[in-house]
């Protein structure tokens, strides 16, 4: 294998560019190996790991691109490298003709107005980065994760001092004034305003609402800390506060985890203090529910969606464990003629966090014990794995950007027979990729092939996280999971009690309301 | 530095954004009609031990305005 390399002297390019590069590169025509990374000592090592390390990379700094690739011979190596490097030229022509600039002050120079920083720099630079924003007066959307607590501390007394968001960090998803930020699905302005410790809780009550027809005023996230001891709320009880006093807000919805017991008794006194009706999901905390008057605590995303939208027209609400049984019925009865999964393991593979959480909750309570980690081969159990968490995107794309992450874990990890059910969220919008299921389509497959080889059946059950009006388009996807031969459930809670169904199915009493 | 009570927020109702990394974010905000200046960011050529002592700097200069 002949190696070769080109750096880029100080060219920053973020995860999901280089990814991209690095797969074009591969795709060309005698390329064996190739990466697109940047010059960090971490990446020096997987280059070296890789044998893709040469004296022009080694000299790379933090701030250089490096393109390396292991081809068959050295034509293909050139005419791969200078390929990426005519992408990179149309790239950073196009760059420069759009309005940008190379400081935060200059940025404010060119527009005096903004008011609004998008942050999604690695974790190490964020702090820097969202405090030189809010100190110019910006709200801060701060998608960065891998960021330390007392950084986030410091952030957020700093913003809310000054009547600022800092919404994050790890804030995947806001929405403001219509305007959806980060990965957002297409819905309606209304009158429902959310405060959400996640991105995909906030989609999932965002999307629930405007799918039974209401819309949002803004969407607030706060990032999965925020309720933790060491935060105390900060910025989940500015937010309470600004949207009871949003003209544009009629009904305040609280998504989160469980809130630490030195924050509960604030974040009670808060709630009773509102003058507008809240729904609250704390996902995992329904024994906290004190009765609040104008305040109903909900245990699941779906559920909180269908009582906001119900509060706010009047109507009664009660939640059940499926809304349509006699469907789940037939569902079931088809998944059992094609070979029953009954005693085996459920494998809960997630690219959205609170979907992630709110699934292992649900399956903790009906089907035990249910790990975190990934699945060591031997028949250990149930597993939720969140895809998109710190350990899975350090130096990574989000698997909702990049669906090849969470494609790629899927034959691993279902590679022996004691997984019998693999869970799956779909979350659209418009950020998210154009395509979310087309890898993991294809590994569903392959995974079923495998199974049926071994003599042993494996099921696939998911939900779709999304609306209409998304590029993606719910329904489409929806119908894509059908075809595949993949259960599709109305909501990430019902996917997840489908899938202790098919385990457990002594538990169809007590779901299906037999 | 004066303090604001959170009596006199209001959230934005028009937003113009910067956008400091994922190109993705930026491409979408503006698909939404929102106007965008793109930072053409930079890692500090420290590394994160040359963010650190610019966050203290920051900090420093903050205190003594």
């Amino acid at each position: 294998m002949i190696v070769r390399s080109f750096v880029m002297r100080s060219s920053y390019q973020d995860s999901l560019v280089l990814m991209r590069i690095a797969q074009e590169l591969r795709s060309q025509s005698g390329v064996e190996q190739a990466a697109a990374l940047m010059g960090t000592p971490s990446n020096h090592e997987i280059l070296a790991a890789a044998g893709l390390s040469t004296p022009e990379s080694a000299d790379a700094k933090l701030g250089d691109l490096i393109l390396a690739v292991g081809a068959s011979d050295e034509a293909a190596a050139d005419v791969a490298l200078q390929s990426a490097r005519d992408r990179f030229s149309v790239r950073a022509k196009a760059f420069v003709e759009q309005a940008s600039a190379r400081s935060l002050e200059r940025a404010l120079l060119d527009q005096p107005q903004s008011n609004l920083a998008v942050i999604s720099v690695p974790g190490e630079y964020a702090r820097l980065e969202a405090m030189r924003a809010l100190r110019r007066g910006l709200h801060v959307f701060l998608f960065s994760n891998n960021v330390p607590i007392v950084d986030e501390i410091a952030l957020k007394r700093y913003a809310v001092g000054r009547g600022l968001l800092c919404m994050g960090p790890d804030c995947g998803t806001a929405y403001l004034s219509g305007v959806g930020i980060g990965f957002a699905n297409v819905v309606p302005q209304g009158p429902i305003g959310l405060i959400a410790a996640s991105g995909t809780g906030l989609q999932a009550v965002a999307s629930g609402v405007a799918n039974l027809g209401l819309g949002v005023s803004h969407g607030i996230g706060v990032g999965g800390r925020d309720l933790s001891g060491e935060v105390g709320g900060l910025m989940t009880f500015a937010a309470l506060d600004w949207l009871d006093r949003d003209p544009g807000t009629l009904l305040i919805v609280l998504v989160s985890k469980p809130p630490a017991a030195s924050v509960l008794p604030q974040l009670q006194e808060r709630l009773s203090r509102l003058s507008k009706p809240a729904v609250v999901c704390c996902l995992g905390a329904t024994a906290l529910a004190a009765s609040l008057p104008g305040v109903d605590w909900m245990d699941d995303l779906a559920a909180t969606a269908a009582m906001a939208v119900a509060r706010l027209q009047k109507k009664d609400y009660i939640p059940r464990s499926f809304e349509a049984p006699a469907r789940v019925r037939e569902m079931l009865g088809v998944v059992e003629r094609q070979g029953t999964v009954a005693g085996k393991t459920v494998l809960g593979l997630y690219t959205g966090g609170t979907l992630a959480t709110e699934a292992k909750l649900i399956l903790r309570a009906l089907i035990g014990q249910v790990d975190g980690n990934p699945p060591s081969g031997g028949n250990d159990g149930h597993h939720v794995i969140d895809l998109g968490d710190d350990e899975y995107t350090v130096g990574k794309p989000h698997p909702m950007l990049a669906p090849e992450t969470r494609a790629e874990r899927l034959l691993p990890w279902t590679d022996g027979k004691t997984v019998g059910v693999v869970l799956l969220d779909c979350v659209l919008g418009r950020v998210g990729h154009a395509d979310p299921l087309g890898v993991l389509l294809t590994e569903i497959a392959k995974a079923r092939e495998g199974a049926s080889k071994r003599g042993t059946s494996l099921q696939f059950v998911a939900s779709v996280t999304g609306t209409e009006g998304d590029p993606q388009s719910a329904s489409l996807q929806r119908k894509r999971l059908v075809d595949a031969n993949v259960a599709v459930l109305d909501s990430n809670a019902e996917a997840a009690r489908f899938a202790a169904l098919l385990v457990r199915p002594d538990l169809q009493a007590r779901l299906l309301e037999l | 530095m004066k303090m604001i009570t959170n009596e006199t927020v209001l959230l934005p109702e028009q937003l113009w954004a910067v956008n400091i990394g994922l190109e993705v974010f930026a491409d979408d905000l503006q698909a939404q009609h929102v106007s965008v200046v793109r930072l053409q960011w930079q890692p500090p050529a420290g590394g994160a031990a040359a963010a650190k002592a610019l966050e203290r700097l920051l900090d420093e200069s903050s205190e003594n305005r």
